[in-house]
């Protein structure tokens, strides 16, 4: 039973990671930048939700909404400020930028109301828990489960179904030709990092209810361990993302669960360079070639 | 003649570089400086190791590699178990810092190279962390408490691993084995079809950083009286690359320089380290807007003299001079 | 090498991206000294041939051999050593290294100092950089770039960018020379001064030469023989007269323009 509810707590976990995952993906697949700041974004996300919730006295569901709307609109400042005016720069330029626009959210953050951590409140929503064959499952992770769920299918409508999602494929594919075919680029690639930051927001307010602990640099870590799940999957591939990130946090939880909680971290770069090393496109991908 | 010519440069810009060190070092002994400084100086000498060793990996090789700070951990637990577990002397712990941080260097560097560009960030990045929670989960070295360090850097071995570096690496640099490396950035197709063993001189190139950054390292660990494994997070890590691209990638002059910048303005900066992270970070956005090739580009100090004067060294700079 | 055997042999080659066949079945003999042509309409897969002979792909199906010596599955570089060299149809020349930087690289190979004796600058390490760079001087005045030694690659007009790339390409002396649209957006007087530059090169250095073009005007002017490429395959081979009168070849031509 202890493994059972080790893969529950792996899912919660990981539907946290999958929903940050998704914006890395979508974005790399779009301008191939790693947005190094996403996990920042994710970061600001839990403080939105969390200012919501105990300065605006709002409940769960308006302040998940009132954080993803403000991510995206970071995420729309941060790429048409720093990244667009790099589009044809050097990928270490881009990368470089990224790393800095996250330092700048990290330390920005501190500068403006400190390093102190908060605590998000736990009275939320009822604490039951439901047993399931002796699987305890909380009513936190059944509401992040339940968000995450219902936020990926939207992700998928929107994709497939949609005008813009079609434009964000065309894009994706290929710029030039999408730009020949009159799709508004510039649009098309703000409306993928809007997307990809509101869910990181949506994330931030799940980690928030989920951890209750949030702090300025909270980011950095499941923001990188999102990006593996990124990578896991198949970078570029929306679902690839989402199952990379369920697996991840099943991996560590089923670490934890043996005994092994201190290695925990070092598990995810572990998978991360196995997978670069024997399977560079993911588990989705399929193998492309420099052209010569 | 050229020969002559080249070695006699070679060996004049040593004796300068070593008479300005005995000049320092009257100046500490004689506490003609006072403390604060001769820490800064301390500091700003292991960051100019640091930068020149990912100048080699980075601005010469073009590998993009983003965990500089797992090398410098290596190399400072490594060094730190020789002095104070095994209570062997400094000197063999300098070198043990550096072997290493080799060996891990080529552990990493073996299998990730392969990888091009943002695949590669990411693996450094990744084995960066690895280093770090390896250290943290080991008791024998204190674990996230970390590990007491006597004091034993001294001026004339900060001095001599600096001295050593630049000319290790300058040297290297300026033969047709640093040719080959920067044929590997320039463009790695073509330098395979030229009969460039690339991932050979990628790994080599790796190893040799890695090395410089484990020598850092030691020196680093015998400087702090204490080492932890949060020292050496993925924030070390971008300090030191930012050396290297504000610097100008393929400066060798232009890391240096930064390292030494950079460092003094830190210093300065040390009672508000958020305001530092934002300078910084703000530094780096704007100079990959407005000049992504850094302050000095790929040119080296040296060739805004024409009479090629000193030893930093620069892409050309040996072969520059006319052939008699 | 007897007079009879090929330099270069090609046993049914061919190579596959998953399902899709991008070349396949050639079957290629070069004999020493030839200056041959490969033609093809766009997208034939001439540049995926010339990467299987490089090394850069690794054939999934059949051999090729240069000089009796077996070449699949090799690095790049050790074909490169063994005697295969080439240019590229985007340049792709070390944009921050000198000219001269740039013919040296490809002189690595030859030099025969270690890694230490540069890094301790040994006398060896001062021997042989200069005996690389005497070598790479004179080599460069063959081709007029002598004048331009210390210039950066990049900032060469684009004729002297192609010309220091065949230059390269012949630093690394190799016995087989591909040249991948050698004449590609090239003016007519530069197309004919770089029609001369092959002639020369190849009486000078004794070189087979194999080269993809688009010009006909250059490719029915140089090459003494001729390879067609269409969807992977060979159609034809012959001599400029016998391919410009192929139909298969025409056939493989209708809608592209033969001038």
């Amino acid at each position: 039973m202890e493994f059972l509810q080790q893969l529950v707590n792996g899912v919660s976990l990981g539907s946290i990671y999958a929903l940050i995952a998704l914006g890395y993906t979508m974005v790399y697949g779009i301008v191939k930048l790693i947005n190094f700041a996403h996990g920042d974004v994710f970061m600001v996300g839990a403080f939105i939700g969390f200012y919501s919730i105990t300065i605006l006295d709002l409940g769960f569901f308006p302040s998940l909404l009132i954080s993803m709307v403000t991510c995206a609109i970071l995420g729309v400042l941060i790429e048409r400020i720093a990244y667009k005016p790099l589009r044809n720069a050097t990928r270490i330029a881009a990368l470089i930028t990224a790393i800095g626009v996250s330092l700048l959210i990290e330390y920005g953050m501190i500068y403006v109301r400190g390093a102190q951590p908060e605590a998000y409140p736990g009275n939320l929503i009822p604490a039951t828990s439901i047993d399931f064959l002796g699987v305890k499952v909380s009513s936190q992770s059944l509401l992040i489960l339940g968000t995450s769920l219902v936020l990926m299918i939207l992700l998928q409508f929107i994709v497939h179904k949609t005008k813009i999602g079609k434009a964000m494929r065309a894009v994706s594919h290929d710029m030039d030709a999408a730009r020949l075919m009159g799709i508004n680029v510039n649009n098309t690639i703000s409306a993928t990092f809007a997307i990809g930051s509101a869910l990181a927001g949506a994330a931030g307010v799940a980690f928030g209810m989920y951890y209750t602990k949030i702090e300025p640099l909270m980011g950095i870590i499941p923001g990188l361990k999102a990006f593996v799940a990124a990578v896991l999957g198949g970078i570029g591939i929306i679902p690839g993302a989402m199952v990379g990130g369920l697996l991840l946090g099943v991996i560590e939880s089923l670490v934890s669960a043996a005994g092994f909680s201190l290695w925990r971290d070092g598990v995810a770069f572990v998978v991360l360079i196995l997978i670069l090393i024997f399977r560079p496109a993911g588990l989705f991908g399929k193998n492309v070639r420099e052209k010569v | 003649m050229n020969i002559l010519k080249g070695a006699k440069g070679f060996w004049s810009s040593i004796v300068l570089a070593v008479v300005f060190g005995i000049v320092m070092q009257f100046l500490i002994t004689g506490e003609i400086i006072n403390f604060f400084y001769v820490n800064t100086l301390y500091f700003i000498g292991i960051n100019i190791i640091l930068a020149a060793s990912l100048h080699l990996i980075i601005g010469i090789t073009g590998q993009f590699s983003i965990g500089h700070a797992g090398f410098l951990a290596v190399g400072a637990y490594a060094s730190a178990i020789i002095t104070m577990k095994l209570e062997l002397p400094f000197s063999l712990g300098l070198l043990a810092g550096g072997v290493a941080a080799a060996i891990a260097g080529l552990i990493i560097g073996i299998p990730t190279l392969r990888l091009k560009g943002d695949y590669l960030a990411i693996a450094t990045l990744g084995f960066g962390e690895i280093v770090r929670i390896i250290f943290l989960n080991i008791e024998y070295v204190g674990g996230a408490s970390g590990m007491t360090v006597t004091q034993l850097t001294t001026w004339p071995w900060l001095f001599g691993s600096i001295l050593l570096t630049l000319l290790v690496i300058r040297n290297f640099t300026n033969s047709t084995h640093g040719r080959a490396c920067i044929s590997v950035r320039e463009n790695e197709i073509a330098a395979d079809a030229m009969g460039i063993n690339t991932t050979y001189y990628k790994v080599i190139a790796f190893a040799i950083g890695a090395f410089f950054a484990g020598v850092a390292g030691a020196l680093y660990a015998h400087n702090f009286f204490i080492i932890q494994p949060t020292n050496f997070g993925f924030l070390k890590s971008f300090d030191i690359l930012i050396f290297v691209v504000l610097g100008g990638l393929g400066s060798l002059s232009g890391a240096v320089l930064s390292a030494i910048l950079l460092t003094i303005v830190s210093t300065y900066l040390q009672s508000y380290p958020e305001l530092r992270m934002i300078i910084y970070s703000l530094v780096l956005i704007i100079m990959m807007l407005y000049r992504p090739q850094g302050i000095m580009g790929t040119r080296e100090l040296t060739s805004f003299f024409k009479f090629g004067k000193s030893g930093k060294g620069g892409v050309n700079d040996d072969s520059k001079q006319p052939v008699a | 090498m007897t007079a009879n055997n090929p330099l270069l042999k090609v046993n049914n080659a061919g190579i596959r991206f998953g399902g899709l066949k991008a070349v396949s079945d050639v079957n290629l003999e070069l004999k020493q000294g030839e200056l041959v042509g490969l033609i093809g309409p766009n997208g034939a897969g001439k540049t995926t041939f010339f990467n299987l002979l490089t090394g850069v792909y690794v054939p999934t199906e059949g051999s090729i051999e240069l000089d009796g010596d077996k070449l699949n599955g090799l690095a790049p570089y050790k074909i490169t050593k063994k005697g295969i060299s080439r240019t590229f149809q985007n340049i792709r020349l070390f944009n921050e290294l000198s000219v001269l930087d740039n013919v040296k690289v490809a002189y690595h190979s030859l030099a025969k100092h270690s890694i230490m004796s540069s890094i301790f600058r040994l006398p060896k390490h001062f021997s042989e950089e200069k005996y690389m760079e005497e070598k790479a001087i004179e080599f460069l005045k063959i081709f007029n770039l002598d004048n331009v030694l210390h210039e950066k690659a990049k900032n060469l007009p684009y004729g002297q960018q192609r010309r220091l790339e065949i230059a390269r390409a012949l630093a690394a002396n190799p016995k087989l020379l591909l040249l991948d649209e050698p004449a590609a957006g090239m003016n007519p007087q530069e197309t004919e001064e770089l029609m001369n530059l092959i002639a020369l090169i190849r009486k000078k250095f004794d070189l087979t030469i194999l080269l993809i073009e688009h010009d006909m005007l250059l490719v029915m002017g140089v090459c003494e023989r001729i390879y067609v490429l269409d969807h992977g395959q060979l159609i034809a081979d012959g001599t400029p007269e016998q391919i410009r009168n192929n139909p298969k070849v025409i056939e493989a031509y209708l809608g592209e323009e033969v001038s």
